[in-house]
């Protein structure tokens, strides 16, 4: 590690001592910067956030409290505050069915997602020709826009010459409606998701791999423990920080990733394959209902938030740092 | 967007957009009319106006509206347009609101011509009428198709929308693939019955995998009005605010409609993809599809095999609704822009303009003097399909049209596409959309 | 560890405590298993890597063959060309390029200056401060959309490129990656340079931030790959083509009314993807090996 400093041993006259103002010599370090510091450390922080927090409030929290606000006017002339978009909601059956669409999706894609990413990292890790190639065939699909991934995958899943129907066919299995089939929409709407998430994550285990001490697998080769329980009682274990992290990230991919519903199914059919951002983008500009979409926005913002609380929850327990 | 509209309580957008509107009109109007406005603007200091407008991807499509915008700009120095493509109808609609929201509202859109009510209803759009001045204006205004105006027009005649690229359904059908089952390549359907066994045949007799789709994801409410018009019904009250949907009639063009899946095996089953329904008939993986004649030009343009287009089959009697979308002028473009946008309108809408976009898409030219003109006397010559959809509109009747547009047609469409994939009955999706949807305009009646 | 290692740790071992043949037992155990992974990795990066290859090869072949396999006619390069046309792909990759630049940079200058203050200072609010951090790591901006969206169009920002990039230019992610990779610089290394007499800033930009180097490079190509490929939001503040970038543009070219023609999708797709493949690329191995060192535990 560079750096630019020699460590010098600590003159305890000088009685430098750690969040003071160093004043130093001024004639050996004249920098212009110098009336800075002046400036005591609680208001150097400060100044330091301002710029981050300023963004990150102004357009994460107050706009959530704007949401709320939006959220409790009442439809029709005058400004009265009642919980009348919150009825129709709790009422209107496609916001019930994007909802489950979205929690069920949420619910298979992670875990699998993260499954095969763990799988992924571990096959990789180890020194194989061609790592390069596969780290990299493997990644390729979570660099993509999900615009692009979804144009290629409607196409795949295009019932007449799409190539997963001319395999079917092929293999005699009957050709299907992919998309057009409530009861399949979903999944291979899942696919999708699972196959553009899967590589992103096997990046985070491939460095939470790195944390975990080469010594304890030589152990288990030495002890001719199998791959499978090795994997299981050292290896899992060990990377239960990175699978909380990863799997919180995933949860809110899921619940934010709408994009491709734009290209393959626009919430079909029947809202089968409605999530809930996108019908909130329905209900916000096509439909022009914001205080509507603003009601669904307050239970999304929640669910994230739960999820969030939950999933620390699960896994501190389970998490044993070293 | 109706942000400004619905929380006019909250936003002072509104207030300030009219007092701004105000000051503009006070200026602009100092005794002269606006007339004189638009004479001021010179070619060195020319109005601009943007246009939004959806159509089919690029490609000649786009180069021809920039053509026909340049040769506008060439004629009238004075006005300055930037045509923006935006995609589909849905889109569009998003832009151009939240274009309005943000301060920078489009002078003209071409919008779905259904969306009129939802536009009255939100006050983003001018009556042609207030901006008509001279007796020309008016002529012009009186001389579209009566058919295409039935969406173009409230229940009291006043003219909201300007018809551009209108169109009515057509069936496509391939003639090879009749031949080698059998049938007569120049006969398509023209029953109900003759639509069954046809496609049958056409399945049996040829490579087809399907003897005929009508997709069902995009605008289903729009295909399943032709199922409606030849039962010889309509869905929706001219002043669009009730729907019929639960008529005994309507029921059994539903009924009809999923029979041919679910009965007679000839219509592939579920939902049928809109955007992918024209490249199905170029793969002679469909025998006949029903669709746009917006699709007329693509498919003469890729069809590797001899195809028709003719006219909607009869069961009580022949028809299909009118389609495609219609000018709009928006409110809170000043008002020298509402002017020369109204020029542009009138322009793209002459003849000579009208069939060249005609001729290049499909889409029927809306006046009956466009069809007169030379070149386009010239392409039907060669190419009579193209007459089809224009000789169909004595047996069109309106598209649907409400107040509360999205959200009329999530609940139809979605009650179609219940009933198409078997989760409910005809009968039951029908009725209960038919329901919600009444309740849903209720405050308009 | 490679097959031979564990072949001669195993034949060592053998020797020295087990068995020979439960020494043979367990190498063949292994190199099966070996072979087995070998194997399944590569079914698993080729199943992987097929739909993106199909949708190349697709591009490049004449309409009428695209849907079909010979492998020896039928190449051109028309369809790219054509597409390439029928939109202004030059300007949506300016309009990308100058974004995502512009974003992670920003992005980087805020979060180290916020992460630095997080992970020195105690100052009134900080824990109140950085649960707010951690709040955004859940709520996206495009999660607000429709209040977003006023807000930014209220600033007059609408269909601009500032306005696509504002919501995002304090990274929660950054902020909280960077304060963990912070802690672990050594106090030694701060007190020398106290001693030395440097300026707080100063003892960030040659102290910190050489240390985070890897955490930086690694998060600057994320968000340069997130924010390429980000849609939602920028299709809702943009308009024209003016601040249009690359994914709403394909997305107009994806959604006609009259209908998909699937080569144009393919020859769109390619053309998307082209870049950031290509960056990915020659960039993969300085992106994974500053990735794994910048200890995302």
């Amino acid at each position: 590690m560079k750096t630019s400093f020699e460590p010098a041993a600590a003159d305890p006259a000088e009685g430098v001592t750690r969040g003071v103002t160093p004043g130093g010599d001024p004639l050996a370090r004249r920098s212009f910067l110098a009336p800075l510091r002046r400036i005591p450390n609680g208001v150097f922080a400060w100044a330091l956030i301002l710029p981050a927090m300023v963004i990150l409030l102004g357009f994460s929290v107050v706009p959530m409290i704007t949401t709320v606000w939006a959220s409790l006017q009442e439809p029709g002339i005058g400004t009265s505050i009642g919980p009348a978009n919150y009825e129709r909601m709790v009422n209107d059956p496609v916001f019930l069915q994007s909802l489950r669409n979205n929690l069920l999706f949420s619910l298979v894609t992670v875990p699998v997602s993260l499954a095969i990413a763990m799988l992924m990292a571990v096959l990789v890790d180890r020194e194989i020709r061609a790592r390069g190639f596969l780290r990299m065939a493997l990644f390729t699909p979570a660099m993509l826009p999900v615009i692009a991934a979804a144009a290629i995958f409607l196409a795949f899943y295009q019932p007449n010459f799409g190539l997963i129907n001319v395999i079917a066919q092929s293999i005699g299995v009957p050709r299907q409606n992919w998309l057009g089939n409530p009861d399949t929409v979903l999944p291979s709407l899942m696919v999708v998701m699972i196959w553009k998430e899967a590589g992103f994550f096997m990046l985070f285990y491939l460095a939470g791999l790195q944390t975990i001490s080469p010594e304890l697998n030589e152990a288990s080769t030495l002890e001719g423990t199998g791959r499978w329980t090795h994997f299981r009682r050292v290896t899992f274990p060990l990377l239960m920080p990175t699978t909380l992290f990863t799997s919180i990230v995933g949860v809110a991919n899921s619940f934010k990733q709408v994009d491709f519903i734009f290209v393959m199914t626009q919430g079909g059919p029947n809202n089968a394959s409605n999530l809930l951002l996108y019908n909130i983008y329905l209900q916000a500009f096509p439909n022009r209902n914001p205080d509507y979409a603003a009601a669904m926005t307050v239970v999304l913002v929640s669910i994230l938030v739960a999820l969030a609380v939950i999933q620390i929850r699960m896994f501190d327990r389970r998490i044993h740092y070293r | 967007m109706s942000h400004r509209v619905r929380n006019r309580r909250r936003s002072i957008g509104r207030p300030l957009a009219a007092l701004g509107a105000a000051a503009v009109l006070l200026a602009a109007c100092n005794g002269d009319d606006a007339d004189t406005r638009l004479e001021d603007a010179t070619a060195d200091d020319p109005i601009e106006i943007t246009m939004y407008y959806p159509i089919a991807v690029g490609g000649p499509l786009e180069n021809v509206v920039d053509g026909l915008i340049a040769d506008f700009e060439d004629e009238n120095p004075n006005i300055n347009v930037t045509p923006v493509y935006s995609g589909n109808y849905d889109d569009t609609t998003v832009q151009a609101t939240t274009a309005l929201a943000a301060g920078e509202p489009p002078a003209t859109t071409v919008l779905l011509s259904t969306e009129m009510f939802a536009l009255i209803d939100d006050e983003i759009i001018v009556p042609f009428d207030d901006l008509a001045v001279t007796d020309e204006d008016e002529a012009w205004l009186d001389s579209f198709y009566d058919e295409f105006m039935a969406n173009s027009r409230d229940a009291e005649g006043t003219t909201w929308g300007i018809p551009f690229q209108r169109s009515t359904i057509v069936q496509y059908y391939n003639k090879e693939a009749f031949e080698q089952a059998g049938l007569d390549p120049n006969r398509a359907p023209e029953t109900w019955d003759e639509l069954v066994e046809i496609a049958t045949a056409v399945q049996e007799g040829s490579d087809v995998s399907w003897g005929v789709q009508m997709p069902s994801s995009g605008f289903p409410y729009w295909l399943f009005q032709t199922f409606t018009t030849q039962m010889g019904v309509e869905v929706v009250s001219p002043a669009g605010n009730e729907v019929y949907y639960d008529k005994p009639e309507v029921i059994e063009a539903l009924e009809f409609w999923y029979s041919l899946s679910d009965e007679h095996g000839v219509h592939p089953p579920h939902v049928v993809d809109w955007g992918t329904t024209p490249e199905d008939f170029l793969q002679q993986e469909v025998g006949i599809i029903w669709t746009t004649t917006g699709n007329l030009s693509r498919i003469r343009a890729d069809a590797t095999f001899d195809f028709g287009v003719a006219p909607m089959p009869s069961n009580v009697q022949p028809g299909s609704p009118t389609g495609g979308g219609n000018f709009y002028i928006f409110a809170d473009a000043p008002e020298q822009e509402q002017r020369a946008a109204f020029e542009l309108i009138r322009y793209l809408t002459q003849p000579e303009q009208a069939a060249e976009w005609s001729i290049e898409t499909g889409y029927v030219a809306p006046t009956p003097e466009a069809w007169e003109t030379e070149a386009m006397q010239e392409y039907v010559a060669d190419f009579p399909e193209a007459e089809v959809a224009r000789d169909q509109l004595v047996n069109t009747v309106r598209e649907l049209s409400t107040y509360q547009r999205g959200s009329v047609y999530d609940l139809i469409n979605d009650a179609l596409q219940s009933a198409l994939t078997g989760q409910v009955t005809p009968e039951e999706a029908l009725t209960e959309a038919n329901e919600s949807i009444n309740e849903l305009l209720a405050p308009y009646r | 560890m490679t097959t031979e290692d564990a072949v001669t740790a195993e034949s060592t071992t053998a020797d020295l405590f087990v068995s020979s043949v439960r020494a043979r037992r367990i190498v063949r155990a292994e190199r099966f298993a070996n072979a087995t992974e070998l194997v399944g990795v590569w079914l698993l990066a080729l199943l992987w890597i097929a739909p993106l290859a199909y949708v190349f090869w697709a591009a490049f072949r004449r309409t009428e063959v695209a849907l079909t396999f010979q492998p020896f006619t039928g190449w051109t390069f028309d369809n790219i060309i054509t597409v390439w046309s029928m939109a202004p792909f030059g300007r949506f990759y300016y309009n990308t390029v100058v974004l995502v630049v512009g974003l992670s940079a920003g992005q980087i200058i805020l979060g180290c200056l916020a992460a630095y203050a997080f992970t020195r200072y105690r100052f009134p609010l900080h824990n109140i401060m950085f649960t707010l951090v951690l709040l955004q790591l859940m709520i996206f901006p495009e999660v607000l959309l429709g209040e977003n969206f006023r807000l930014v169009a209220r600033l007059g920002l609408a269909d601009t490129l500032r306005g696509i990039g504002l919501p995002y230019l304090a990274s929660a992610f950054f902020i909280f990656l960077l304060r963990q990779t912070f802690k672990s610089v050594p106090i030694e290394l701060v007190e020398a340079a106290e001693v030395e007499g440097a300026g707080r800033l100063e003892i960030l930009w040659k102290v910190y931030i050489p240390i985070a180097r890897p955490t930086l490079i690694a998060f600057g190509l994320v968000s340069i790959s997130f924010h390429w490929n980000n849609f939602l939001w920028p299709l809702v503040i943009t308009q024209s083509v003016e601040a249009r970038p690359i994914t709403v543009g394909i997305y107009r070219f994806l959604s006609p009314e009259i209908g998909i023609n699937f080569t144009a999708l393919t020859a769109g797709t390619v053309i998307t993807v082209l870049p950031l493949l290509a960056l990915f690329i020659v960039a993969q191995r300085a992106f994974i090996q500053n990735f794994l060192r910048a200890g995302i535990k």
